[in-house]
């Protein structure tokens, strides 16, 4: 078993108006981590403080087997980081900005480089002011990807990408990871992005981690059962429900913890179930952070 | 990349089919499985059943090599903890054999198709107990539906 290339526990860091709490994280080589969270959750900071950008309050942070914000000059060697407000000199061409890379980092790959310059459709004699947000993102991402560093760190790198955009970049993406050395983590508020490539999801809202498995058992564990309740039976406990709606004789129930138990449940209770569907990532991150706000009290 | 090989496939409509198919063939991977997020069912399913097919139809031969899980992942763009469930669920049916080291295979059984068969009707007769549940009739009803079903099957033939 090799390290894990990011293991962070007990983050805390404190803001006048924010504060990050409890936050856990684990990426294995060989796989991509999607970090999930709506605007403000707290996904930016936290990998701030995985690339020791920030100094965390409290906790403690590994990543590719350094301690964090300590080793981090050494740990930085081989880690790509991209985010959305990292700034590319408007005023120098695609090609500079390479050749500038290459300079630093012995490990760029230049015919990589070449490659990933026609498969984005990227002129290196361009120049960065006049890049659409999209080329520039590409242009970003393709700085990080031709050093080959075993760790992506990748803060929304698709937010405001058109289709095909998108496509292309989580296709490259993928390449990464038949390495099975390397590993990305990605955030993003689009979960349609991260339910196609992720092997394991984390949910962050309000400074908090509130969910965290491999995909498939996310996916698996969701769903939704409509159910027709007849006059004088009532909806039993269920395991792991954590929503309820009911108009007229239809109850439609969201569980956490779906088994052959529930369904099995409903009927000892007199009920009859219409259906049990299967829940998009999506759905299953909004009723996760609606569930858990009202355990709080928010 | 059906983008590419419509531009392929137009550029070339004067050549005969064999020579499509060579492009087609090239482009190996990414044209054998298509894996829909529109599909409701999970991608993992949506995989399975589509190297199935590729089995049932005999393009897979018993023997066949398959992709490894990573270069299928990244063909389709699809994480690897999905395609290797979907791996698993193939092996644990018997469908395709793992040599440690080796690679996945499609397994030798002689009897691979008709167990394909089989495995499609279980799909069906799921798929019919659904609908009789959310129909709220009882296991007997549908198996008496099933009986009839049967009957009038049998007339018809004799």
């Amino acid at each position: 078993m090799t390290e894990p290339l990011i293991e962070a526990n007990d983050l805390e860091k404190a803001y006048r108006f924010f504060r990050l709490s409890n936050v856990a994280l684990r990426l294995e080589a060989g796989q991509i981590l999607g970090f999930v969270g709506p605007n403000g959750a707290g996904k930016s900071t936290t990998i701030r403080i995985l690339m020791g950008m920030i100094r965390q309050d409290h906790g403690s942070v590994r990543v590719l087997g350094r301690a964090m914000p300590r080793d981090q000059a050494a740990a930085k060697r081989d880690i790509g980081f991209v985010s959305e407000d990292m700034h590319l000199h408007a005023a120098a061409t695609v090609d500079w900005h390479m050749r500038f890379v290459a300079s630093i980092y012995p490990g760029w790959d230049g015919s990589y480089a070449q490659t990933l310059l026609r498969r984005f459709n990227l002129q290196p004699a361009q120049r960065v002011k006049a890049l659409s947000h999209g080329e520039r993102v590409k242009a970003a991402l393709l700085l990080v990807l031709a050093r080959r560093p075993r760790l992506l760190l990748l803060d929304e790198p698709t937010t405001g990408l058109d289709p095909v955009a998108r496509h292309e970049i989580l296709g490259e993406l993928m390449d990464v990871v038949r390495d099975e050395r390397r590993g990305i983590l990605f955030s993003s508020h689009n979960t349609q992005d991260v339910e196609q490539i992720s092997d394991q999801i984390t949910f962050i809202d309000r400074g908090r981690i509130i969910d965290s498995s491999d995909k498939e058992a996310f996916l698996d564990r969701w769903r939704r059962l409509s159910l027709e309740v007849p006059a004088g039976a009532t909806v039993p406990p269920l395991p792991g429900a954590v929503e309820m709606t009911s108009t007229g004789r239809i109850a439609v129930v969201t569980t956490k913890a779906y088994s052959p138990e529930v369904e099995d449940a409903c009927v000892r209770a007199g009920l009859t179930i219409r259906e049990v569907q299967r829940m998009t990532l999506e759905e299953i991150f909004v009723a996760n952070v609606m569930s858990q706000r009202q355990e709080r009290g928010q | 990349m059906t983008g590419k090989v419509q531009r392929a496939t137009q550029r070339n409509r004067h050549l005969d089919g064999s020579v499509i198919e060579c492009i087609l063939c090239i482009l190996n991977i990414n044209s054998e499985l298509l894996i829909s997020q529109a599909d409701r069912r999970p991608m993992y399913l949506q995989i399975i059943e589509q190297i199935r097919r590729r089995i049932a139809v005999g393009d897979w031969p018993p023997g066949h090599e398959l992709p490894s899980i990573r270069a299928l992942a990244a063909a389709v763009q699809v994480s690897v903890i999905t395609v290797k469930r979907a791996y698993l669920e193939l092996e644990r049916d018997g469908v395709i054999v793992t040599r440690q080291g080796k690679g996945s295979f499609v397994a030798d059984s002689a009897d691979l198709s008709l167990q394909l068969r089989h495995d499609e009707l279980d799909e069906h007769l799921a798929a019919a107990a659904g609908v009789a549940r959310a129909l709220g009739m009882s296991q007997k009803e549908l198996t008496d539906r099933l009986d009839t079903v049967f009957k009038t099957g049998n007339e018809k033939e004799s």
